[in-house]
């Protein structure tokens, strides 16, 4: 961690609260405003305000920017969100723990296995239950895993972005080994499902760690070629180095996660410094650049990549055998086999399906590091099968708060750059 | 509230009213932590600050080093059947606005609870304190209609401007329509 | 005159260039489906699929739709994919509007299909209240290849004249109807001249 203290986060805290690069207008009023602005008396010149999205192909889903432009310099800026409200918090309060992971999982849709496990945690939490070891530690694989396909996802966007079109190719092609095992394991290529209150929906399938290894084996290679196409390539770096720079005490005052936090040198992981799961058993390294500009954040997120391999392949090593789910039954379904020859299996089976299990009142707030930053899940429960209360702390909802900041001063076509290196998901930023 | 007490009483033969009343006669004062009253949830440091004290709070805890807020919500507690967890001498009411400090060089968290009565739902805000907070708070306006005094840009987030009522509420309905699976006459 | 020869002596095997007859209409109708390029309408999970669906493993190129067009303008096929949001809706209707007749919805995913798990006040319960809609790929998210046998679907369609058949019938479609030209009946239009 950095030298931050009091004083530096002060003095970064009246440069954020005051006005000078967020523009504050409504919805309405951008749009009426849109275009030519004359110069006012305030001694503000000649201005352009424009409506960037909420549908461009590079503001990653449907994000909407209204940028104040100087020629070809942003001024001041404003993300505008809620395109994609699902009204899932909502939705959440209407199903069972049971059918909660369901609904969670389509929040943050690049990285699906994190929104399962921060919400299983939490209700896992006020349960009071301790999942075995097995469960845990596949948990963790298929975390990591995710972790891997989301950053995979984002070497081919981010390089699309900016340019880069063959990235778009490279970057899903690796994804797709990720993928498919995936399928192998829960079914479902995204939105598994797989990781339930309780445990994990199902055992690994026989043979996985052959398949997994092979998977690890072959992108070793492939991130090679990423760094060959991109990061050695001058013209990447002209675009990215010294783009949307960020110090560390902005980005603490502006509740920054992830590798926005840590491209500032400021080096907070959660998997190490609050340690869920079996975090503490295995060994990596937490990434920090040291310039907070876009490049870091590019660079981090391809070193977490490897960082992650290296977790996965100790996972393989360690993984022990037993129970993939906890065996109570308040909680957990009866076992297939059982419900052919038992009618009250069957019985047990259809009531946690239907009616789900209660969970003791009470609230609490668990959070994970997810590959965007700090996913925090609230649930307020009744005493009832489903949740009172249920928020995801979204980690893209809050990093966007950091974009005016980044795109201050900077060029119109930096915009796309300094978007996609925050890489919002905006599944999880409106929910 | 602590783990406590009651070792002489034998909780089946009393109602559970005369429980409270008998915990509430050995514990008149709250537990206080950071000037406030304090709870335990499932582990985690709870504070009960007062609308009053909130803003004060939150910047002496910053001094000390809780330099990240990482969440803010939203809860309305109407219809809530169970009893809520909250120290003695702090009112319930209907909304909460729960806020989540982090501190980076402790790393503890720390949860904060704030009660808001239905009949002025607003509070003030801490966004010249933790800039972060600035989509939270709208968000929780835009969801529940709570107002954050001196908030740079109170205005919806999620849902579209001219939109009525405030969705998270427990009175506002989910929006579910019938599903209609097949006889529906539309132009294709 | 040799050609006639030819052809006379071989029929039309006798030609130096080969032809193929047919109506106007069928060679349009296949040049349409072999390349409908699709607007970029990612809104949810469901466009992270149908980037995949994009990418190498499964080749959209193959339909002649690896061209994604951001600009509505040169777009022929919309595929929504995600879910719809009420503040999203007026956005993808001026986006469909925007697009060149003739143009064709697939509606990817149950949640722009029906509003699928979804069913609550933020959502609109199925994209095909705000446009039409000409195939529904089910799924959720649908898989690379779910969508591949939708766009399939809609190619048949289209070379069939299907489509363009049940819209003049019903009305439905854009509801793009151009007035007719009411010229002066007086004003006799001479060839050649201005």
């Amino acid at each position: 961690m950095t030298s931050t203290d009091l004083t530096t986060l002060n003095s970064a805290l009246t440069r954020l609260t005051s006005d000078e690069s967020v523009l504050r207008l409504s919805e309405t009023e951008a749009e009426q405003k849109s275009g030519y602005q004359a110069p006012t008396e305030e001694g503000l010149g000649e201005r352009m305000i424009m409506n960037m999205g909420p549908q461009h192909p590079s503001t990653h889903g449907v994000l909407r920017l209204v940028l104040e432009m100087d020629g070809e310099t942003i001024t001041r800026s404003k993300p505008v969100i809620g395109y994609l409200h699902t009204g899932m918090e909502k939705t959440g309060e209407e199903l069972t723990y049971l059918q909660g992971a369901t609904n969670v999982t389509r929040m943050d849709y690049a990285a699906p296995l994190f929104n399962e496990l921060v919400f299983s945690l939490a209700v896992e939490e006020l349960l009071g239950i301790e999942v075995p070891d097995r469960g845990q530690w596949i948990r963790m694989l298929m975390s990591e895993l995710n972790r891997m396909s989301s950053h995979l996802l984002f070497m081919a966007t981010n390089g699309m972005d900016l340019g880069a079109v063959g990235m778009m190719l490279y970057g899903w092609r690796e994804r797709e080994e990720v993928l498919r095992f995936f399928e192998a394991v829960t079914g479902l290529r995204m939105n598994h499902n797989y990781i339930r209150p309780g445990g994990v929906a199902a055992d690994l399938p026989g043979g996985w760690d052959e398949e997994l290894s092979a998977i690890l084996d072959v992108i070793p290679d492939r991130l090679a070629e990423f760094d060959l196409l991109m990061t050695g390539q001058p013209i990447w770096r002209e675009r990215l180095q010294g783009v949307g720079v960020i110090t560390a005490e902005e980005a603490l005052s502006l509740g920054a996660t992830g590798p926005i936090l840590r491209s500032t040198g400021f080096a907070w992981d959660l998997r190490r410094d609050q340690p869920y799961l079996k975090y503490d058993q295995v060994e990596f390294d937490v990434i920090a650049g040291s310039f907070g500009d876009c490049f870091d954040r590019y660079a981090i997120r391809l070193a977490e990549i490897r960082e992650s391999m290296r977790i996965v392949r100790q996972i393989i090593d360690k993984m022990p055998e037993g129970d993939y789910r906890v065996q109570d039954k308040k909680v957990t379904p009866p076992p297939r086999a059982r419900i052919d020859e038992s009618m009250e299996a069957l019985i047990h089976h259809f009531k946690i399906f239907t009616e789900g299990f209660k969970v003791p009142e009470g609230e609490v707030y668990v959070a994970v590091e997810s590959p965007r930053g700090e996913l925090g899940c609230y649930i307020v429960s009744d005493g009832s099968s489903k949740p009172f209360r249920m928020h995801i702390r979204g980690p893209s909802f809050v990093n966007l708060q950091t974009l005016p900041h980044l795109m201050k001063d900077s060029f119109l076509a930096d915009t796309v750059a300094i978007i996609s290196s925050v890489d919002p998901i905006m599944g999880e930023v409106d929910r | 509230m602590s783990d406590a007490e009651t070792p002489s009483i034998d909780e089946s033969e009393l109602a559970e009213e005369s429980v409270e009343d008998v915990l509430e006669e050995e514990l008149p004062q709250p537990e206080l932590l950071h000037g406030v009253p304090v709870s335990e949830s499932r582990g985690q440091v709870v504070l009960h600050p007062s609308r009053d004290e909130y803003v004060a709070l939150v910047s002496s805890l910053r001094e000390l080093g809780y330099w990240m807020c990482v969440d803010l919500c939203g809860v309305d507690y109407l219809g809530y059947g169970a009893q809520r967890n909250l120290p003695a001498g702090v009112a319930p009411e209907r909304f909460e606005v729960v806020v989540g400090l982090l501190n980076h060089t402790d790393r503890s968290r720390l949860r904060l609870r704030v009660q808001i009565p239905e009949s002025d739902p607003q509070l003030a805000t801490l966004f010249p304190l933790h800039p972060s907070v600035e989509n939270p708070e709208r968000e929780v306006f835009d969801m529940f209609g709570i107002r954050f005094d001196g908030h740079p840009d109170m205005s919806r987030i999620l849902m579209p401007d001219e939109w009525i009522g405030h969705p998270l509420r427990k009175d506002y309905e989910l929006g579910r329509i019938p599903v209609q699976f097949k006889g529906a006459s539309t132009a294709r | 005159m040799g050609i006639v020869a030819d052809v006379q002596a071989d029929g039309l095997a006798g030609l130096e260039h080969n032809f193929l007859t047919g109506r106007v209409e069928d060679l349009i109708r296949w040049a349409r489906s072999h390349s409908s390029w699709p607007a970029t309408f990612g809104l949810a999970c469901c466009a992270i699929e149908m980037m995949a669906t994009g990418g190498p493993h499964y080749d959209l190129a193959r339909f002649g739709m690896e061209v994604f067009r951001a600009s509505p303008r040169q777009a022929d096929i919309m595929i929504v994919a995600g879910r719809v949001s009420q503040k999203m809706a007026p956005v993808l209707r001026q986006i469909y509007d925007q697009m060149m007749e003739p143009k064709w919805v697939i509606s990817m995913g149950v949640c722009a299909s029906s509003g699928g798990m979804f069913n609550n006040y933020a959502l609109v319960q199925g994209v095909d209240t705000i446009v039409p809609v000409d195939v529904y790929a089910p799924g959720c998210p649908p898989g690379p290849e779910t969508l591949l046998q939708a766009i399939v679907t809609l190619h048949e369609l289209i070379e069939s004249g299907e489509i363009m058949r049940r819209r003049d019938v019903t009305g439905a479609g854009a509801g793009v109807h151009l007035d007719e030209l009411q010229l002066p009946t007086s004003t006799a239009l001479t060839i050649g001249t201005r």
